[in-house]
């Protein structure tokens, strides 16, 4: 939060966290009430609602189709840029509406990062994928600033290590698994708040894949995480929360805990058992 | 429940429940067997009651090492990670019964050839029956996934302890009606504590039925009637 330096979202949140300090739930960082997505004709997601606590993992999982990526692109407004889709509802980040026509998508997508499937880093240099952010976001003035922003975010995607000695090298050089972390640092290297992952391990070996389980263990105790992921187990392994999806519907949203040894919904218990089909 | 999409994971599955039936009997026979060589002072059967425990001991281990492959394989969620998760406690809830069952028929090796009056024996025997009764209807819960049965089975032990510290009375009684009882009904005392652990493990039994049926624990305090650690019997001098 101290990200924010501005304006009445700061404060807006500084007053949401001091309630929650009284009531001692979690904060809600993202707030989605009775979203519905529309590709023309097709309703793709009906009637989703659900708080997305402050520093912690939520995962969305269930089939191919079944809304969660269209759910989570809602999220930073990627939505958008889809001819003939149609979100409405309410959606907030810190109690204020992302789908403000005064709202700048841009600043949006700076306070919410996103993470894909597949790595695509930038056909650039180590270096400038992760300074590539902040400088067209000016948020760094001079040399030093930008060293020191690209310096931290690879140490904070816990990629440093591995590339220090060639960070002018091509960032397409690097293993699926360390594009991938570069990815991660390049979202990073913005300072968002909330960062959205699309099957970030879907392309990685398990090796790959438990570095990037680690790092978002890590990286919980300063961002907000949302994270879209096929395997159920990920879904465990990593997450506190767990949303469960299915046919446009959110069905199931619980501690991740019980979602996956006792969930309360026939369909849930189904799918995440392999009774689907 | 509607079967998985790969379709050896039910078979995996119900394999594990099948090898638990299997033991249940083997436990349950055992127990009955020991029960009627006690009473009738059948060498014999006690011997076969000790030949048995090697194969209940055998299957738990084998329902323990499928179960950690079903996990390794499978990784089973929700209700079949407790259905896994079931088989294992009560596997070893049986084994335990099997061990207890033999420690009994050892007994019987033991008195064998001792002065042993028939009256003395009745109370275990009436013991030993509601035990068995017990042990069978949990695992009838286990089988048809009755959640109504496991429940009763596990609100019933406490009549096995009342009744078990009643005996514990009776014996010490006879012990100071004549010492040459003493030994005798010590051993017996021994097996009534056997037969009392084995109603206990029936109601580890019916916590797990009710684990496995709805996903919680059962954590109420069960009623315990067992007040024999408190009990003393004044000695009457004469």
């Amino acid at each position: 939060m101290n990200d924010v330096s501005t304006s009445s979202l700061a404060a807006a949140a500084t007053a949401t966290a001091r309630v929650t300090l009284v009531d001692d739930e979690p904060t809600v960082k993202v707030k989605a009430e009775d979203v519905n997505v529309y590709y023309g004709d097709k309703h793709a997601l009906k009637s989703v609602s659900i708080d997305i606590p402050e520093r912690s993992v939520t995962a969305f999982i269930g089939p191919s189709g079944c809304g969660k990526s269209t759910f989570l692109r809602c999220l930073n407004r990627m939505n958008d840029t889809i001819e003939g889709c149609r979100v409405s509802g309410s959606i907030t980040l810190d109690g204020s509406d992302i789908y403000d026509p005064s709202l700048d998508v841009v600043e949006l997508r700076a306070r919410v990062g996103m993470v894909f499937q597949k790595p695509n880093p930038f056909p650039k240099s180590i270096f400038e994928n992760v300074a590539y952010g902040p400088r067209i976001h000016g948020l760094a003035h001079s040399k030093a600033d930008i060293e020191e922003i690209v310096v931290t975010s690879l140490k904070k995607a816990s990629l440093y290590e591995e590339v220090k000695d060639r960070l002018a090298e091509p960032g397409t050089g690097l293993s699926g698994g360390q594009q991938q972390r570069l990815c991660i640092a390049r979202a990073i290297a913005v300072s968002p708040e909330v960062i959205l992952m699309d099957e970030p391990c879907s392309a990685l070996d398990p090796i790959a894949t438990a570095k990037i389980e680690e790092l978002i263990d890590e990286l919980r105790a300063n961002y907000t995480i949302i994270i879209v992921t096929h395997s159920m187990q990920q879904a465990a392994r990593v997450s506190q929360k767990t949303a469960f999806f299915h046919l446009g519907v959110m069905v199931e949203v619980g501690d991740t805990d019980q979602i996956f040894t006792n969930p309360k919904d026939k369909r849930t218990q189904d799918y995440i058992t392999g009774r689907f089909g | 429940m509607s079967e998985h999409i790969v379709t050896s994971f039910d078979d995996d599955l119900k394999e594990l429940a099948r090898r638990i039936t299997e033991i249940g009997g083997l436990a349950e026979r055992s127990v009955d067997l020991s029960v009627r060589a006690l009473m009738e002072v059948d060498i014999a059967a006690a011997r076969k009651v000790i030949e048995d425990d090697k194969r209940i001991d055998d299957l738990q281990r084998e329902i323990e090492e499928k179960a950690v492959l079903t996990i390794a394989r499978r990784q089973p969620m929700a209700q079949d990670l407790r259905e896994v998760m079931a088989a294992i406690h009560i596997a070893t809830d049986l084994e335990r019964v099997g061990d207890l069952a033999k420690n009994t028929a050892k007994r019987v090796i033991a008195i064998g050839g001792q002065f042993q009056p028939q009256k003395f024996v009745h109370g275990v025997e009436h013991l030993a029956e509601l035990a068995l009764e017990q042990l069978k209807d949990v695992l009838d819960s286990y089988v048809s996934r009755d959640l109504d049965q496991a429940l009763m089975v596990w609100r019933r032990d406490n009549e096995i302890d009342v009744l078990y510290t009643s005996l514990f009375r009776e014996l010490l009684t006879y012990m100071m009606e004549d010492p040459r009882n003493i030994s005798f009904c010590t051993h017996l005392l021994f097996c009534a504590k056997n037969i009392e652990r084995i109603g206990d493990h029936a109601t580890n039994i019916a916590e797990t039925v009710h684990y496995v049926v709805t996903g919680i624990a059962l954590t109420d305090e069960r009623p315990k009637k067992d007040t024999s650690s408190l009990t003393s019997v004044e000695y009457k001098e004469g």
